[in-house]
Formats: C-alpha cells, sequence, structure tokens
C-alpha cells in the first residue's frame, strides 16, 4: 500500500499523521487519507480539489506533475510527500 | 467603555487589555501566522479569527473562552465546478477563480438571528453562515448578478467584499472594485447604492457606473443605520437615506485619500478618516500621522495629531484599521508598519501602545 506522509509545517495546523492506504494514483491515495482524516483534506487542496498553489507532492522523491486530476500514478510501497513549496513565504 | 481590542496582524492575533495601569497587549494567537480578519461577536461572546495560510489557504477559527482556547471551523469554500463546466472568465479573458482566496470581512448577523453570519472575500464572493460558522453558503443572488462578472481588484489581484452593514432593514455591503449593494430580503436580491459616488480612475462614460465604484470602507451609524459613510478611492461620500443618495465630503483635510472610516454608534455626524496622501503612494501627508474628525456631518473637519508622529512617518492604515467602541469615544488605529494608537477621548489625544506590531489588518473592539 503506498505511504502519506506529510511536512511537519502542516502538522502545526492540523493532526496529519502519516498512512498506508489504498490507491494507484495520487487522487486515490489522498481521498483515501482524507476519508480518515477529513479535516487534511482543506490543507492540501482547494475548493475545487485542485493541489493548492503553494503545495507541492512528491512521489517517491519525483515532484507530481499533474496538479488538477492528480493522476500520477503511485505503486505498492510508494511514498508520497505532500509539503509546503518555498514560494508561499 | 470597551475593554478589550483585538488586532489582527499580518503575524498573529493579539487582544490588548484596558487594566488600571493601561492598555497592554495580553493574549496572542496564531502567532506567526497571518489574521486577515477578526470578529467579536457581541451576541453571545464568541471569537471568530480569519486566517490565511500562505501555503494552506484560508481558515476560520471559533473560541468561546476570549482567545484562550481556539477550534477550527468550516471556512466559507465556493461550490465545486460541474464536471466539465468551462471556468468563468473576466471581460479581458482572465479565468476568474473560483476558491476562496481572502477572507476579507466579517460580521454577525442581526440581534434576531443568533449564529447568523456574514463572510465577504477575495475574489468576490459573498457567504453566508446560520449556525455559527458551522456551514457557510454562497449567496448566489449577489455572485450571478450579471454585472458581476465586471467588478475588478482594487488593491488585490480580485475583487473582494470588505465591508458588511447588518440592519434590521437589511444588509448592505461595499466592494472594491463592485460598487455598493443592498439586499433587504435577507440576500435574496440585490440592488446597487452608488448614486452620486464617482470613479476618476475610469473612461469618461464610466464615471458614473455603480458596479465598478470603488468604496474602500462602508460604515453604517449603528442607532441609525440609514447614516452610511464611505470612504470611497476618490473621496469621502456621505448618505443619509440608507445609501439610495450620496454626496461628497469635500472639507476633508488634510487629503480626501484614504482607506478606513469608523463612524460614532450613536451620534451620525460624527465620523473618523485616517488621511493618506493619494492614490500613487499611499503614505501620511508630510509624512505626519493624523486622525480627521467631524461632528457636524461633514462640513468641517478637525484635524488631530497630539500624540501622534509628525515627522518621518510612513504608517498607512488599511480598510479595517480603525474602530471605535460603544461608548464613541474609545478609538483605535493600526497601520501596515506596525504601530497601534489607542484614544479615550474621541481621538483629542492618542497614546501609543505599540510601535513594533506585525503590520496590522484589522482592529476591533469587543467585550466577549
Amino acid at each position: 500500500m503506498p505511504r502519506v506522509t506529510f511536512t511537519q509545517h502542516i502538522a502545526r495546523h492540523v493532526p496529519c499523521p502519516a498512512r498506508d492506504v489504498e490507491g494507484r494514483t495520487v487522487r486515490e491515495a489522498l481521498d483515501a487519507y482524507f476519508t480518515v482524516e477529513p479535516a487534511v483534506r482543506g490543507y492540501v487542496l482547494d475548493e475545487q480539489g485542485v493541489v493548492r498553489k503553494h503545495v507541492v507532492i512528491f512521489v517517491d522523491g519525483a515532484q507530481a506533475t499533474d496538479r488538477t486530476r492528480l493522476g500520477d500514478a503511485v505503486g505498492e510501497g510508494s511514498v508520497i510527500y505532500v509539503m509546503q513549496a518555498l514560494s508561499g513565504g | 467603555m470597551s475593554s478589550k481590542l483585538f488586532v489582527a496582524t499580518r503575524k498573529g492575533l493579539f487582544r490588548v487589555d484596558r487594566k488600571p495601569s493601561g492598555w497592554t497587549i495580553g493574549e496572542v494567537s496564531f502567532l506567526g501566522d497571518n489574521v486577515s480578519m477578526v470578529l467579536p461577536d457581541r451576541r453571545d461572546g464568541t471569537l471568530y479569527a480569519a486566517l490565511s495560510l500562505g501555503h494552506f489557504g484560508v481558515k476560520l477559527r471559533r473560541s468561546r473562552d476570549v482567545g484562550e482556547t481556539w477550534e477550527e471551523i468550516t471556512a466559507p469554500a465556493y461550490p465545486p465546478l460541474p464536471e466539465g463546466a468551462e471556468p468563468e472568465k473576466t471581460p479581458d479573458g482572465r479565468e476568474w477563480p473560483q476558491r476562496v482566496e481572502l477572507l476579507w470581512s466579517l460580521e454577525a448577523g442581526r440581534e434576531d438571528q443568533p449564529g447568523h453570519l456574514w463572510c465577504g472575500t477575495i475574489p468576490g464572493g459573498l457567504f453566508q453562515s446560520k449556525d455559527h460558522g458551522e456551514s457557510w453558503e454562497l449567496v448566489r443572488s449577489l455572485w450571478d448578478h450579471p454585472t458581476r462578472k465586471g467588478w475588478f481588484g482594487g488593491g488585490y489581484d480580485w475583487p473582494g467584499i470588505h465591508s458588511i452593514c447588518v440592519d434590521r432593514g437589511g444588509v448592505t455591503v461595499g466592494i472594491s472594485c463592485g460598487g455598493v449593494w443592498r439586499s433587504t430580503d435577507d440576500g435574496a436580491t440585490w440592488e446597487t447604492r452608488t448614486k452620486g459616488m464617482y470613479a476618476e480612475y475610469m473612461p469618461p462614460e464610466r464615471r458614473d457606473d455603480p458596479g465598478i465604484q470603488d468604496p474602500h470602507r462602508l460604515v453604517a451609524c449603528a442607532a441609525q443605520p440609514d447614516a452610511l459613510w464611505t470612504q470611497h478611492h476618490n473621496g469621502l461620500f456621505r448618505s443619509t437615506d440608507g445609501g439610495k443618495t450620496w454626496r461628497e465630503v469635500t472639507s476633508v483635510k488634510p487629503s480626501k485619500f484614504g482607506f478606513t472610516m469608523a463612524v460614532h454608534p450613536r451620534d451620525p455626524e460624527t465620523a473618523w478618516v485616517v488621511p493618506a496622501k493619494k492614490d500613487e503612494q499611499r503614505i501620511p501627508v508630510d509624512g505626519k500621522v493624523v486622525v480627521a474628525r467631524t461632528r457636524d456631518g461633514g462640513a468641517s473637519f478637525t484635524v488631530l495629531d497630539k500624540g501622534l508622529p509628525q515627522t518621518n512617518a510612513f504608517d498607512l492604515t488599511y480598510r479595517h484599521g480603525l474602530d471605535v467602541d460603544g461608548t464613541g469615544e474609545v478609538l483605535a488605529f493600526g497601520t501596515t508598519t506596525g504601530s497601534l494608537w489607542i484614544s479615550e477621548d474621541g481621538g483629542d489625544s492618542w497614546q501609543t501602545i505599540s510601535n513594533h506590531l506585525p503590520p496590522v489588518y484589522a482592529v476591533r473592539f469587543g467585550e466577549v
């Protein structure tokens, strides 16, 4: 199962423990995560389901490219890492 | 007399308490975070704070214990676009964001509507809650108004609702740049209220267009809500008929430009502004921080400077940076350069609370 982890920067505002979730894409994995931790969703995605402007997502160390549909593939052992972009100040 | 002042800043929410020794900065909440607005709800003692987290979007927090502890509640949000729907565009082809970028104004509903709240946002949506902020609904009647797409940003990339005046007869909102709107049916329908305002920044044929006026701040006298004042981009305006007609007030000095405005809670003839050098510079006139006060409905103004810096000062006071308490005697204003002053004599003299706060967005008195 892919693992979703977050920078401590988000944890300052909302609890976001690392979790192993089902999913074959970033969207599926994050949706599964937000089902368990619904308060985290608004910190990562805006109300249209798009990655916030100053949030970046890495899959196994490579920056995910699809910020709108979150279609980047994830594998069974993948690690999805959500962090703040330095562009956000 | 109020004994608490809440100061929303770029780096946290500061509570300033009136003690026997004087006004003192007390509890600090959200230190390091951008607090765009605060609402002490006098109806039930609840305190609301709007956050704008640089990375993680807008958030709304609520406190039942004067800021000792906070809980996160739902922030206003636009409904999801239908699958396959084309994003809205401005007249010049830019994509209008369907997401809340800033919670810019937050107001309590009427006394007989406990828990009702209004929230004005950038990019221009007005939201209403009927359950103490647990849930929010976009006021579609205003958002879907055909003239809304002609609004544009003033100071920000997108238009924003910065002023919400609630009274027994309805609600009036001020929008930069989208004019003044009034609803008398709880937000079901809206009409413009800008007759008499003008916009020098537009082509001549659009000068009087209601939907592009830039009221920087709109305030109403609590005891006589038909008495409205507006610090507009092009000067000061006053209405005595609920905004149906406006009259320019030209006697204000040292300048007619500014962002903020306050009106006495019982005396609609008394109001305060913090003038600045227009528009290209937005700094105090001649490096002097002053407040201008009228006590005769704008026929004349007194420039108040006692206790305020009169050389090399570059403090600018934003739209929500000035407030008056329920007595009409205690005022506070905070500035972009982190100064905070309080007056307990209607503005005649000012005491410095700090010159070292983060940039101040909003000050509000509150007994919560």
